[in-house]
């Protein structure tokens, strides 16, 4: 079981849909978010190209902010999620500091907080908030391992990146270009 | 220094402990959605059928409530046809209209002391007593025709009953006359039937989605976004005209980034093109249209050589985008577009796209435009309404194709008139922020001066409320019961709004404050009910099916009736048209001396040193009524102001730097507004998101932030067709020091 999540940057309006879903689902505090979405504007006028895309924590398989934890907080659990124990979290920072995509912060209560890909859903076979409510249905979830699920169906046949393959991290979300 | 008797209440309430509507009015009540949630709780949550109310759409939605009663999640309904179970930003947000603090909590009567004017919050029995003894005075003094409502949404619905029942008709919204108006007319003048709300556009079939202006995924109009993105599935064309790269633009094949105020020259090119290299759809129109013989005759000038000159854009291009139109034929729409008052010709635009589609016989076809059909709701029984001397219709009869009420015709016979046989002397405002949705501020507050009374109900204290004699705080969607929705759509189907929550603070629920208006006014045997849901119980009865099925489901979902979605080959049809054809040509256009068939004409353009103002939409906003709201303010706090870099620098504008705009008329703008300088805006022009820049200090998160565009918008463009207001001639030069600096705000 390998779960990836699978972003159609060609379908992504950037509406942050996907950022109020994860809010609500997940209580996540107002003035924080577990999910944001990023613009680039490339070319000018009239020949501009822009690329909207939602991001969040890209639960790395080479994961630094797993390794550099010091209290065994940030954890990878089956599956491949990367979560964080906020019982064991001291709040040290240093996993924040690490992340190359920027997708961990302190939550007001001292602990790390971060994408869960909703794992509370997906134990329950539901998708994650942020796919599930998706108004252009950009976004797809599923386990890598499976041939024949949609997300490893999509990266057969459609041209993809991930988020700085420089790093080495092994990220298991994908855009689709 | 104002001597105004309404002047602007900016202050905060009088009142128990003086607080209360001000900005520490937190913590003042139990419910503290900031201290809510640190982890996600297993606590099982409860759910209720409802439908959104944070725009127009009306998506049907599942409102989640907490052990402790507060609703805390929201989730489209899956069965719905308006959103398939998924809620856009704004829907998915709608917890924070809930939640927000900032709400109005208490009645609010306007009061004077120490010769300042302010509020002094009063009890819902005062309150509705003083309006009950102002429309009685008023109504017996000039008609109840002078008592005028501006709503929109769902409370509006219960106003109009109480209105009609005290026997005015005096009534308007923003959404005709400063919004979808002119397509309404101009569909209706070619196709006989309004385009409608949901638009009946077939895009999850589309070959060829052609969008003019329209900036579907900006405005998150819930259905047409998943469906383009059904049709980027499917490989469809995009074919996308703005002057702004929208992010429509970014997904389209072509993008032609036309002058702004041209888009009839290129509407009449393209028809020329389909016209003149064969490519219109012969049979549909040799079987459907009237006046194509004089549509070819019109057209023949109307080269893409020609429309070059006028909207920059480059026939090859022109034609290449008319071929891909026909390839697609008639799986094509050209999108009549929503927000379409802008230049005053807004009619015959419409007409120029209703025309296109005819060409194309996108009409009734799959992959264009579907026959609707919706199922009727019983009306719960009343009484007759009582006849009315003059209303909405009178007031607009300058505009012999006007359709519904327009609010600026309200308004403008609000200011005395010897000459003005329909005086208006008073308003009840519901459910629109009539300050950011009304052009030209100084005769809206001119008129509101003049009034001798004004109610305005609404959740939240928007700029609007200020103006008020009697503010009503009003229950919000997830704390009430409203209409029936009935939708429109490929099948009919209905959908309920049941209160998820007890109404927060001292709010109450539009049908509840209607009711009580009516029987102060003797009214009762108009609201025979002692809840809302007993009507709704009693009208899903005579539907065949009952409160508790759609307590269940939330939705119900009817069979069509009225026959196929689309013609069949070669079927005979009757449009509702006089003609019972297309009117390619409009005899009755012509009759009421107006063009027969629609002419480009050049409108103004900005002089130097000002750029012309366009605005749109954000899709985590709705209006200006949801800036405040703690979840979608958190998105997006503040609009900005876009830029073309080649201006930026001749002006030394940076991005981020704050700046003021000064229009054409001299109107400067209250607040300032951050630059964005981006290739996504042509030079001409500069662009904003609507519904920013609030006056109101009780609107804690959005006091201040950016400009408000309307502020801005001066100067109209009044359609003479139906009186739409074109906003788009208005020019602003751009100030990078503070105008205000000497002056106290």
């Amino acid at each position: 079981m390998r779960y990836a999540m699978v972003i159609d940057t060609l379908k992504c309006v950037g509406c942050s849909d996907c950022v109020v879903a994860c809010q609500t689902e997940n209580n996540v505090p107002v003035g924080y978010c577990r999910d944001w979405i990023t613009e680039v504007v490339d070319g000018s006028y009239p020949n501009v190209e822009l690329e909207l895309k939602s991001e969040r924590c890209n639960h790395c398989e080479n994961a630094p902010c797993v390794r550099c934890c010091p209290t065994g907080a940030s954890h990878i659990i089956d599956g491949g999620i990367v979560l964080v124990t906020p019982e064991e979290c001291i709040g040290c920072g240093a996993c924040i500091e690490s992340c190359p995509y920027d997708a961990r912060f302190q939550h007001p209560e001292g602990y790390v907080d971060k994408c869960t890909f909703c794992h509370h859903r997906v134990e329950k076979g539901q998708s994650p908030a942020c796919v599930s409510v998706c108004p252009t249905n950009c976004m797809y979830f599923g386990d890598l391992d499976d041939p024949n699920s949609e997300v490893s169906n999509l990266l057969r046949n459609r041209k993809f990146k991930t988020l700085a393959p420089e790093a080495g991290t092994k990220p298991h979300v994908y855009y689709l270009i | 220094m104002d001597k105004s008797r309404r002047s602007f209440i900016r202050i905060s309430a009088l009142g128990a402990g003086g607080v209360a509507m001000g900005t520490t009015g937190l913590g003042l009540y139990p419910v503290s959605f900031d201290d809510m949630g640190v982890k996600a709780s297993a606590v099982p949550l409860t759910r209720t059928a409802t439908y959104c109310e944070v725009c127009f759409w009306k998506c049907a939605a599942w409102a989640y409530t907490d052990d402790k009663g507060d609703v805390v999640k929201l989730i489209g309904n899956e069965i719905d046809p308006h959103c398939y179970g998924r809620l856009c930003p704004r829907g998915t947000g709608g917890v924070g209209m809930y939640s927000d603090n900032d709400r109005l909590k208490k009645p609010l009567i306007r009061t004077e002391i120490d010769g300042e004017q302010t509020f002094r919050e009063a009890t819902w029995e005062e309150a509705l007593d003083l309006i009950a003894k102002k429309f009685t005075e008023i109504s017996q003094a000039h008609g109840p025709e002078s008592i005028a409502l501006l709503k929109h949404g769902s409370p509006g619905k219960h106003l109009e009953h109480l209105f009609k029942a005290m026997g005015s008709d005096t009534i308007a919204e923003p959404a005709y006359a400063q919004c979808r108006g002119p397509r309404e007319t101009g569909f209706a003048a070619t196709f006989g039937s309004w385009v409608g709300s949901p638009e009946p556009t077939d895009i999850r079939d589309t070959r060829c989605l052609v969008l003019i202006g329209s900036h579907i995924g900006e405005n998150m109009h819930n259905t047409q976004v998943q469906e383009m993105s059904d049709a980027i599935d499917q490989g469809a064309t995009i074919i996308t005209v703005d002057p702004r790269f929208s992010t429509a633009a970014s997904k389209s094949k072509y993008w032609l980034p036309i002058k702004p105020a041209t888009d009839i020259a290129l509407l009449l090119s393209w028809m020329h093109v389909l016209i003149y290299e064969d490519l219109y759809d012969k049979e549909y129109i040799d079987k459907y249209a009237l006046g194509f013989r004089q549509l070819k005759d019109h057209v023949r000038t109307f080269t893409p050589e020609w429309a070059y000159g006028i909207t920059k854009i480059k026939p090859q291009d022109i034609r290449r985008t008319a071929r891909e139109m026909a390839n697609a034929a008639p799986a094509v729409i050209v999108h009549p577009g929503r927000h379409v008052t802008w230049y005053g010709d807004d009619t015959q635009r419409s007409r120029s796209i209703a025309i296109l589609n005819a060409l194309l016989g996108s009409w009734g076809r799959r992959g264009g435009f579907y026959f609707k059909e919706s199922i009727k709701v019983p009306k719960y029984p009343h009484p007759e309404y009582p006849d009315h001397k003059w209303g909405w219709k009178e007031l607009g009869k300058k505009y012999p194709l006007a359709q519904m009420g327009i609010t600026t015709e309200v308004i403008k016979a609000s200011i005395p008139n010897p000459d003005n046989p329909y005086p208006v002397k008073a308003w009840m405002v519901a459910g629109t922020n009539i300050t950011k949705s009304i052009p030209n501020k100084k005769l809206l507050e001119e008129a509101i001066e003049s009034l001798d009374f004004m109610v305005v109900m609404d959740t939240m204290p928007m700029d609007v409320t200020g103006y008020a004699d009697v503010v009503l705080p009003e229950a919000t969607y997830l704390e009430r019961a409203d209409g029936i929705r009935s939708a429109t759509n490929r099948e009919p189907s209905v959908a309920v709004r049941l209160p998820a929550a007890k109404p927060r603070f001292d709010s109450k629920p539009g049908w509840w404050v209607a009711k009580q208006i009516g029987e102060r006014l003797g009214l009762s045997d108009y609201f025979d009910y002692e809840d809302y849901e007993d009507v709704i119980k009693w009208q899903l009865e005579q539907m065949g099916t009952s409160l508790a099925e759609l307590e269940r489901t939330g939705v119900k979902m009817y069979p069509r009736k009225s026959g196929s979605m689309y013609l069949e080959k070669g079927e005979a049809y009757e449009f509702s048209t006089s003609s019972g054809k297309i009117e390619l040509y409009s005899q009755e256009l012509k009759d009421l001396g107006f063009d027969p068939m629609p002419v480009y004409i050049k409108h103004p353009e900005p002089p130097a040193g000002y750029y012309r103002l366009n605005y749109g939409r954000a899709p985590m906003h709705t209006f200006s009524r949801t800036a405040n709201n703690p979840n979608l303010n958190d998105l997006k706090d503040e609009n900005r102001l876009w830029v073309n870099p080649k201006v930026a620098r001749i002006l030394d504008l940076r991005n981020g730097q704050e700046v003021w705009l000064k229009n054409q008329d001299g109107v400067i703008s209250d607040f300032s507004i951050k630059v964005r300088v981006t290739e996504r805006i042509r030079w001409d022009s500069v662009y904003m998101v609507h519904g920013f820049g609030h006056t109101n200090k009780k609107l804690t998160r959005a006091v201040g932030k950016g400009i408000n565009d309307t502020q801005m918008i001066s100067s109209v463009a009044v359609d003479p067709i139906m009186g739409g207001t074109g906003m788009r001639g208005n020019f602003v030069s751009i100030l990078s020091e503070n105008p205000h600096k000497t002056v106290e705000i």
